[in-house]
């Protein structure tokens, strides 16, 4: 595809691995592959543009948005998106989708293990005070059963692909990942927006997330619901960001988006207030933090949650998604013991690979990333969402000396990585059609069994060269096309 | 799966329909009052909308003697103003930002371009002389809104809710309108046969309610007060009248008992009841003689007790 005459005939993804042509060697693209690449290419930047700002408009109408407050006022931003799409094969996606369900099925073994009989611990894979010193170990869910062993039901795992198209995992996000629903408006805003390109292509369909959703969350209800189990979804309101996600998520699963006020607990068991009466509850997808859950139980300062939905969730007369105290998973420091985890329980090498992580709890870890900070990221185990993370080429020399005092001050609270030159895809810039760095963050869902949404989301550094997707940091997102075979 | 409603859902459905309806009458009765302002002394005609909305004082509070720029700054755009059009389309759009997965995304969608567009208004297009292109914008926007909300709201407890909300602020609103418009009418002396020249004010006041042309094919030529006292209080037939608004909401309080057994919502249909039997007996040239204001006065205050019964029956609030 280096003929191209049109729209990507300037574009150079340089020694990056390119999710649409491929790597830089050259390599075989697949006939449907290699269509989408020449209807691309014929198109206009000009007509681009024009089409990529009726998209944009469009999300702003549609109240696709997350809010951000500053000086008292709310604002409404749309995650921005770019109209190229990002390619994945059939065989590329067989890879992730048994890679992320065999993780899922490691993380929930752990989290049963670790809540029970602790026998990593003992017999000494994972450090003990890793996990029972984690500030997201939950003491008080020791010894709790949840409904078919599945603590994460919903999780996101990031991963990226190196110079070599070499997928690794990056993190676990087993709290309450979010951004599904981009993933299935990016496709519904695509398919309106671009259907000249998509047509007579067989393109993997997301939008039955609600569908797979529900099923897997009925699936887990507590024993003794009813036949078609009352699921509901509980956010912390409109002012949170993530507010259009709750209601996405509840309109395509059909269920009663809830806030804590409109939930009750009498005798263990949850109802929700509704205009004749109460009605009983029996599965919640919560979007609210372990911490906000019920007054009772954790923060006593909490207006978000439910006083006594913990004893319910302890007696087993409600099932929650995902289960609390699944934090203590998707931290750094015990990420870098994932391998390890995935062999222990399943007996199985890990399909998706991590990046490789220098463990700064450990000495050899502190003393290679003291030695090396300039070519190392350094992420702090705790953050999300970007937060405190230090690239050791891009830092100046006042960063990296304060990195190297907080890492000797606390080592167990760093990890570090090598900088993993993550792969591009073709971007609408204001300077034209250019490479910028991508990640990948499939959503499997798991009830009785693990599905994977075919594809997932794809965020965007929109900043030349810039290695952060992150949208509170500058990036953006783009439809994300598993090929059919 | 139920087909239950959450209380909270319940009382924001109601109250997206009462702010949008609420926008749409605010804008008529300032369409309808600077048109006539533009012809007769003026001051004392936007004194009147804020007496009708007892507003008077916090008016005052913020801007001091009223004129017709600054009434109308405080009614369309001012959002420290929480009776402004603004702020009423912020708080419609607040309700339908928690309803969202329950109406439609053509529902949601055009209250928030309209939102938008509300708080995008700056000074200089709501003065006077630009007033009825905005009015005129906010009303239609508010009859898009209640079109699509006919055509894609699908039809369950939140569907009844909605136009129970609606029915009982279009009649809130019209009792209003027709409390202003009479005043308005009385100050000139409308009310004698030789102050012909006068008639623009019961013209004013039908058209206000949007009630003109129908009250015309109805009616004799002479325009007599207390048959447009009639027309507004209870012609049947006439989608704005106090007493056809009531008999719509009556029914969708019917339906929710019995097609939906929402016993808890019996307090409040029979306050309805009530008001619908009395609207019924009423008599114009008495209720004129014993003063149509306190008359006026008396259904809102029914009307807000409905609301009441409602609240504690269904929307949960503590009795």
């Amino acid at each position: 595809m280096r003929s191209s005459k049109g729209l990507l005939a300037s574009y150079d993804p340089d020694d990056f691995f390119c999710e649409l042509l491929g790597s830089p060697q050259g390599g075989s693209l697949s006939r449907k592959a290699q269509t989408i690449i020449r209807r691309l290419d014929k198109l206009n930047l000009k007509t681009l543009r024009l089409r990529a700002k009726d998209a944009e408009r469009e999300l702003f109408n549609l109240g696709i948005t997350f809010t951000v407050y500053s000086d008292a006022q709310a604002i409404d931003r749309i995650l921005p998106f770019d109209v190229l799409p990002r390619l994945i094969s059939a065989p590329d996606f067989d890879i992730i989708e048994r890679g992320v369900q065999q993780r899922v099925a490691a993380i929930n073994a752990f989290l049963h293990d670790i809540y029970h009989k602790r026998m990593i611990l003992k017999d000494g894979v994972v450090p003990s005070d890793l996990v029972l010193g984690n500030s997201n170990y939950c003491k008080k869910m020791v010894g709790v059963d949840v409904p078919g062993g599945t603590y994460v039901h919903i999780c996101g795992i990031d991963i990226v692909r190196d110079e070599a198209g070499r997928f690794k995992v990056l993190e676990d996000n087993a709290r309450t990942p979010s951004g599904v629903s981009y993933v299935v408006e990016n496709r519904h805003l695509m398919l309106r927006t671009f259907p000249d390109i998509l047509k007579g292509i067989g393109v993997r369909r997301v939008s039955d997330y609600g569908l797979r959703l529900h099923k897997a969350l009925a699936e887990v209800a507590p024993v003794g619901a009813a036949g078609e189990p009352n699921v509901v979804l509980l956010s912390p309101g409109i002012y949170n960001s993530a507010y259009f996600e709750h209601v996405f998520l509840a309109r395509e699963m059909g269920v009663p988006l809830v806030e804590g006020r409109d939930l009750m607990v009498d005798d263990d068991v949850v109802y929700m207030r509704t205009t004749e009466g109460r009605e009983k509850v029996d599965v919640i997808y919560r979007r609210i933090g372990d911490d906000f859950l019920d007054p009772k139980a954790f923060r006593k300062d909490s207006m978000l949650g439910v006083p006594g939905i913990f004893r319910a969730y302890k007696k087993g007369n409600v099932t929650l998604a995902n289960a609390i105290g699944t934090g203590v998973a998707d931290d750094k420091a015990v990420y870098a013991y994932m391998p390890r985890i995935i062999k222990y329980y399943l007996d199985e090498d890990p399909i998706l690979d991590n990046v490789d992580t220098f463990i700064c709890r450990e000495k050899e870890g502190l003393d290679y990333t003291m030695a090396n900070l300039n070519k190392l990221v350094v992420k702090p185990v705790g953050e999300a969402g970007g937060v405190g993370v230090l690239i050791g080429p891009r830092a100046s020399r006042k960063e990296l000396a304060e990195r190297r005092r907080e890492l000797l001050a606390d080592p167990a609270n760093y990890i570090a990585q090598p900088v993993v030159g993550l792969s591009v895809c073709p971007t609408v810039t204001p300077t034209g059609v250019e490479p910028r760095h991508v990640d990948l963050r499939p959503f499997a869902v798991t009830g009785r069994s693990t599905w994977v949404l075919p594809g997932g989301l794809t965020r965007v550094a929109l900043t030349k060269g810039s290695l952060v997707v992150n949208s509170s940091q500058g990036g953006g997102s783009k439809d994300t096309w598993v090929l059919e075979q | 799966m139920s087909n239950s409603l959450l209380s909270r859902f319940a009382e924001n459905t109601f109250w997206l329909a009462r702010y949008m309806e609420r926008s749409d009458s605010l804008a008529r009765m300032l369409e309808v009052t600077e048109t006539h302002a533009r012809d007769e002394s003026g001051g004392q005609d936007w004194a009147a909308i804020l007496d009708a909305n007892s507003d008077i004082s916090r008016f005052r509070h913020a801007y001091g003697k009223a004129n017709a720029t600054d009434v109308i700054r405080f009614y369309t755009i001012d959002g420290n103003n929480p009776t402004s059009i603004r702020s009423f389309v912020a708080y419609a759009r607040e309700n339908a930002r928690s309803l969202r997965h329950l109406i439609s995304t053509e529902m949601w969608s055009q209250i928030n371009v309209f939102n938008t567009w509300m708080g995008g208004l700056r000074t200089r297009d709501v003065q006077p002389r630009r007033l009825p292109a905005v009015c005129q914008h906010i009303k239609e926007s508010c009859q898009a809104h209640t079109g699509i909300t006919e055509a894609t709201f699908y039809q369950d407890q939140a569907w009844l809710f909605y136009w129970i909300g609606k029915m009982i602020e279009r009649a809130d609103q019209a009792t209003r309108l027709l409390d202003v418009g009479y005043a308005r009418a009385e100050r000139v002396g409308a009310m004698e046969e030789e102050h012909k020249e006068h008639l623009s004010h019961w013209n004013a006041l039908l058209r206000s309610v949007g009630g003109y042309h129908a009250f015309r094919r109805t009616h004799s030529v002479r325009l007599i007060s207390h048959e447009v006292v009639a027309f507004i209080l209870k012609d049947k037939a006439f989608p704005r009248s106090v007493l056809a608004c009531v008999n719509h909401a009556h029914e969708h309080m019917l339906a929710l008992v019995d097609q939906h057994d929402v016993e808890t919502a019996k307090p409040a249909l029979g306050i309805l009841s009530d008001i619908q039997s009395r609207l019924m007996a009423a008599d114009s040239p008495t209720i004129i003689e014993q003063g149509l204001h306190d008359y006026a006065d008396n259904i809102q205050q029914r009307l807000i007790a409905f609301t009441d019964a409602l609240g504690k029956g269904c929307f949960g609030h503590r009795s």
